[in-house]
């Protein structure tokens, strides 16, 4: 095996191993259809985890993955399901390695569906070499602590839980909340400084309005050869959703650590991977740990998520944007938690607040950017913006604890303090967190409104930035002593 | 080999292996090792990637067990859980990697090694041999190792070796300047210390109020985001251990370049170097092969052990013991032993106790006190403290410091919950103080504890009958609640100044608080109303941790004297 990818200060993309795997054999010996699984006998030579290609009579084709290997029975995931299968009348053709996808520029402007095979007439993507889907580890010694910010003219997002490149931020929502529309924005709009932006969005489960959107919103950036779109829809193969984001991620680490690019995987929905996984897994008949997800979740999306990154001695960068609905709303079930202790925080979404005709209806308080430090401020985007973050939270946390009191006793029986906590939140909701969705804002536009909305409180009131700032950027009042 | 699932291999016709034996397994000769034997049958471990493998594929017995190659070079390194350099490795960490005694930038690189013994002398496991002088911040110890012992038949005179170089001939057996250990098996020692010496670690809360011993075991629950990583992080940069050894099981790759780069920065207050110089960092994170996961909490322990021998105190740090016990619930699941609780084996506990037992204050076999401390982090999911890998550790461990979901969203850091966490040797520790120079320490802790619980008690009571309802003495007790909470217990961990934090720099802000509380009480006794004690300005008591140095005990005192005189003027 060669090392097409070989860059120049000798560090390589993953490349397969170069021995191990055997050749192609071929098999029509089908013992057994379970779920997902089809069990085939008198098998040799095949080796765990291999690709396998799946020829039904009549002229069907489909693939699937070894999963174990047991004596002479190999036990294969089927990726677009075993439905109409029989155990006569298949044959099955193992590739002697894992799944490879060609890589490359190839991809960009293209619309292919969760296999990556094209959806938009196109010709076959071709690529400047093949790599297997599942990657490998990046040396942690390699990383380089994310540092920079990716801007997506969302000032909720800018602002207060800022996205920095190489890092892992999901959004967390419930069904019937703008998620995807959020996430949509964010691939459209998102830019890293003037550098190289690439963007691909792996959906998984959605429906084919949802998609249709997602189409439209992006083709901007697809005829630009911004974007790849890998599209799994609700009544796709499930299992195919397994192997979405592998392919996504591949792309994207060849764009980034051999082309140079910045590159944004947007994954939606995980919770529909995650369900896909559930289902080979009680398909196998494994114990499971909590509501019948394996207890290997946390690891298989930990494959996932830690591709992201940056890495010593390339320029480009993969960060992800994952969205995960949180069935019943329940931050503790299994997708949302082993997410979000996975992930580099989390920017979560509230049925409340988009009850309040707030677009994103982004729950500031239990959201959080933990690279945000690192990622914003002086050198970064602006000298004031940690502080003027750190203070917008605060005081939204006491406008929060107003509220709730002013419903207890009435507004009227409010501190005069309190009464101007409830205004700034109006004002803070109106200006700086409502956005319309075709809206790109900038930075200084994003500051410059979270002033305007602390203006609302009294100057004494505002501890968490420094007099130096107040003088600089607060907005004069006329009311103000 | 018959049977291949992920990290599970099982094998046929061999011939008699032992259990824990290491094999080379398949054409890549990736390692395994033996956790089950029937027969000729036999179920393997594997360490790494297994796609490729086949019905067929040949494993070959090493002999050995897993063991890692310590020695000189440690400090300041990256290893995996399989003890492998990352630091020489590629970017990308395919399978089929050698093992640290195979690996040319180990062996090919040169030590001083100075004897300090003579031919002739009869010596024992855990005696002097020579010293590594050009090794990290401390002094590295090159030992006669366990099992061995007799005359000293050669030493090697002081010059430049190798770490598979020998460096002495004791009782006709060659000892090598680096030692190839079995990690599953506690190296011995000549007996258990009792009594407690604090570690202390720079966290007010844990030094005031959650003390742990040097020896002791501790555990850090919490959901994600309440700041357990960031706590450890914190006690690796702290505490005044000698050696720490951090690992990183099953968590982000982005931590590891941060626990990397931030101690690479710092400066030993002690040594004048650099504190990754005192630093062995195990990274295995939630990427990498889940089996070497549950290798990597053994191997960080051994190596613990390895300088605990030395003479060293060491603090062994895991994050997080939970990603572990999920490694062995996979294989066990594979396995198909029968689960108990969420799919654990039946054997978590006593799993779990192999880990924490091997914390201990020691004598070792050369005479010397020193000893590993073991701090591990624990994700309970969803937060859900009553899941069994929580339940176990609590009854393992001497220290618990549970993280609070609700603190840690209201940005109180670190969200230590008072209510949640217990240290068992706080009484011992306590007595330690009382002979070491500080005699009012047990006060301090249990006045501060009270007032936690008061002022808790009465925040409940407020919400009912409200504040003014109150009697002032209460409203005192509530306001002193506050200014102990955000004026001690909190510590803002990206501050230069609150970082870190001296044991008489705490002493001081405790006392700071109580003086305050104890004034503004005499003020309420004297009959000025709780509103106008409670509109006075504090900022100066919440703000001293932050504007005076780490350990800088006096210009706290000297607040106080300042804060005091100010209150007395309101009578
Ligand atoms: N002592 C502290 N000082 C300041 N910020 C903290 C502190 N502890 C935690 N944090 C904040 O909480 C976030 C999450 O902490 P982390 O330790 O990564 O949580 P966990 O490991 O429990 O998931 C950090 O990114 C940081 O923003
Ligand atoms: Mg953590």
């Amino acid at each position: 095996m060669t090392r097409p990818d070989a860059d120049a200060d000798g560090s390589a993309l993953p490349v397969p191993p170069s021995t191990g795997f055997a050749a192609l054999v071929s098999h029509g010996d089908v013992r057994e259809l379970r779920g997902p699984l089809l069990v085939a006998g008198g098998i040799e030579g095949v080796g765990w985890d291999e690709f396998a290609t799946i020829d039904m009579d009549g002229g069907e084709r489909r693939h699937g993955l070894v999963l174990e290997i047991d004596h002479d029975l190999a036990t294969v995931q089927v990726l677009e399901s075993t439905d109409g299968m029989s155990l006569g009348g298949i044959r099955i053709r193992f590739e002697g390695r894992p799944l490879h996808i060609p890589v490359g520029a190839g991809w960009l402007g293209r619309v292919c569906n969760g296999r990556g095979e094209p959806l938009d007439g196109g010709p076959p993507i071709a690529g400047t070499a093949t790599l297997p889907v599942s990657g490998w580890p990046l040396n942690p010694v390699y990383r380089e602590p994310p540092q920079e910010p990716v801007l997506t003219g969302i000032s909720v997002v800018d602002g207060l839980t800022t996205l920095v490149r190489g890092q892992k931020l999901p959004i967390f929502s419930v069904p019937g909340l703008p998620h995807l529309t959020l996430a949509t924005q964010i691939a459209a709009q998102a830019t890293s400084g003037g550098r190289s932006f690439r963007v691909v969005f792996a959906a998984m489960g959605l429906t084919h309005a949802d998609i249709a959107y997602v189409r439209d919103r992006l083709e901007e950036r697809s005829a630009g050869g911004e974007l790849v779109l890998l599209l799994n829809a609700a009544d796709d193969p499930v299992i195919e959703r397994i192997l979405t984001p592998r392919i996504a991620l591949t792309i994207a680490e060849h764009l980034a650590y051999a082309e140079d690019h910045d590159v944004l995987v947007i994954m939606s929905d995980m919770t529909s991977y995650a369900e896909a996984v559930r289902e080979v897994s009680a398909a196998r008949r494994e114990i499971p740990a909590r509501r019948g997800y394996p207890g290997y979740l946390y690891s298989d999306l930990a494959t996932l998520y830690e591709r992201c990154g940056r890495a010593k001695g390339h320029h480009g960068s993969v960060t992800i944007v994952p969205v995960v609905t949180m069935p019943a709303g329940d931050i503790t079930h299994p997708v949302p938690d082993l997410t979000g202790y996975i992930t580099e925080g989390q920017i979560v979404l509230a049925p409340g607040i988009a009850a309040r005709g707030i677009y994103p209806p982004v729950d500031v308080l239990s959201s959080l950017s933990r690279l945000m430090r690192s990622g914003a401020g002086e050198n970064r985007t602006r000298e004031d913006h940690l502080d003027v973050a750190a203070q917008v939270l605060a005081a939204m946390a006491r406008a929060r604890q107003a509220t709730e009191l002013a419903e207890l006793i009435g507004a009227g029986a409010l501190s005069e303090t309190d009464r101007s906590y409830i205004q700034y939140r109006t004002s803070v909701e109106k200006g700086l967190f409502n956005q319309g969705r075709d809206e790109n804002r900038t930075l200084d536009d994003t500051l410059d409104r979270a002033w305007e909305a602390l203006s609302a409180l009294p100057e004494n009131e505002l501890t968490m930035v420094s007099t130096a700032f107040l003088k600089r950027y607060l907005p004069a009042r006329d009311d103000r002593s | 080999m018959v049977r291949v699932s992920g990290p599970l291999v099982e094998i046929e016709g061999g011939g008699s292996l032992s259990m824990l034996e290491l094999l080379a397994v398949g054409p890549r000769r990736i390692s395994a090792e033996t956790v089950a034997v029937a027969g000729t049958r036999a179920t393997l471990q594997a360490y790494e990637y297994t796609g490729g493998l086949k019905a067929g594929d040949v494993a070959a017995p090493t002999g050995g067990e897993l063991s890692g190659l310590m020695g000189p070079g440690l400090l300041g390194g990256v290893f995996d859980g399989l003890m492998r350099p990352l630091s020489t490795a590629p970017m990308w960490l395919a399978p089929g990697r050698a093992g640290s005694a195979e690996e040319q930038t180990v062996v090919a690189r040169e030590w001083t090694f100075r004897p300090e013994a003579a031919t002739g002398n009869t010596v024992y496991a855990g005696g002097i041999l020579g010293t590594v002088p050009d090794s990290g911040s401390v002094v590295h110890r090159v030992l006669v190792p366990p099992g061995f012992s007799g005359r000293i038949d050669w030493l090697a005179p002081e010059g430049r070796v190798h770490a598979l170089d020998p460096v002495a001939v004791v009782g006709g057996r060659a000892v090598a300047l680096s030692e190839q250990c079995p990690v599953r098996r506690p190296r011995p020692f000549l007996s258990r210390h009792t009594g407690s010496v604090p570690l202390h670690t720079g966290q007010r809360v844990l030094d005031l109020l959650f003390p742990v011993a040097r020896g002791a075991a501790a555990a850090v629950p919490g959901g994600f985001g309440t700041g357990k990583t960031m706590m450890l992080q914190q006690i690796a940069k702290w505490s005044d251990a000698d050696v720490i050894v951090y690992v990183g099981c099953g968590e982000r790759g982005n931590e590891m370049a941060d626990v990397l780069h931030g101690l690479s920065e710092l400066d030993d207050g002690r040594t004048g170097g650099k504190l990754i110089d005192r630093t062995v960092i195990i990274a295995n994170t939630s990427n990498m092969p889940m089996m070497a996961r549950e290798a990597s909490i053994f191997t960080g322990i051994t190596v613990a052990e390895y300088y605990r021998d030395m003479g060293y105190d060491v603090v062994v740090i895991a994050d997080s013991t939970s990603r572990w016990a999920e490694a062995l619930r996979e294989f066990a699941n594979r396995n198909g032993d029968l689960p108990a609780e969420e799919g654990y084996p039946a054997n978590l506990a006593s799993q779990l106790a192999s880990f924490y037992e091997r914390a201990g204050r020691v004598t070792t076999l050369g005479g010397k006190t020193a000893s590993v401390t073991v701090i591990g982090a624990v994700s309970p999911p969803g937060g859900d403290m009553t899941e069994p890998v929580t339940t176990d550790t609590q009854r393992f461990v001497r220290s618990l410091w549970t993280l609070d979901r609700d603190l840690a969203y209201s940005r109180h850091y670190p969200a230590v919950s008072w209510t949640g966490s217990f240290a068992r040797d706080g009484e011992t520790i306590g007595a330690w103080h009382a002979g070491n120079g500080d005699p009012g320490w047990i006060l301090r802790r249990s006045r501060a504890l009270a007032l936690l619980a008061e002022s808790d008690r009465l925040a409940e009571l407020t919400e009912i009958i409200g504040l003014t309802s109150l009697p002032g003495r209460e409203r005192i007790t509530l306001m002193g609640g506050r200014l102990l909470r955000e004026g001690v217990l909190m510590q803002n961990a990206l501050s230069v100044n609150d970082g870190f934090c001296s044991a008489e720099k705490g002493a001081a802000l405790l006392d700071l608080v109580f003086d305050v509380v104890d004034a503004c009480q005499g003020l309420v006794e004297r009959g000025v109303a709780a509103t106008t004690i409670e509109q006075s300005d504090f900022g100066p008591v919440l703000r001293a941790r932050e504007e005076t140095p780490p350990s800088d005990a006096a210009a706290v005192r000297a607040r106080s004297s300042e804060v005091l005189q100010r209150l007395v003027a309101l009578q």
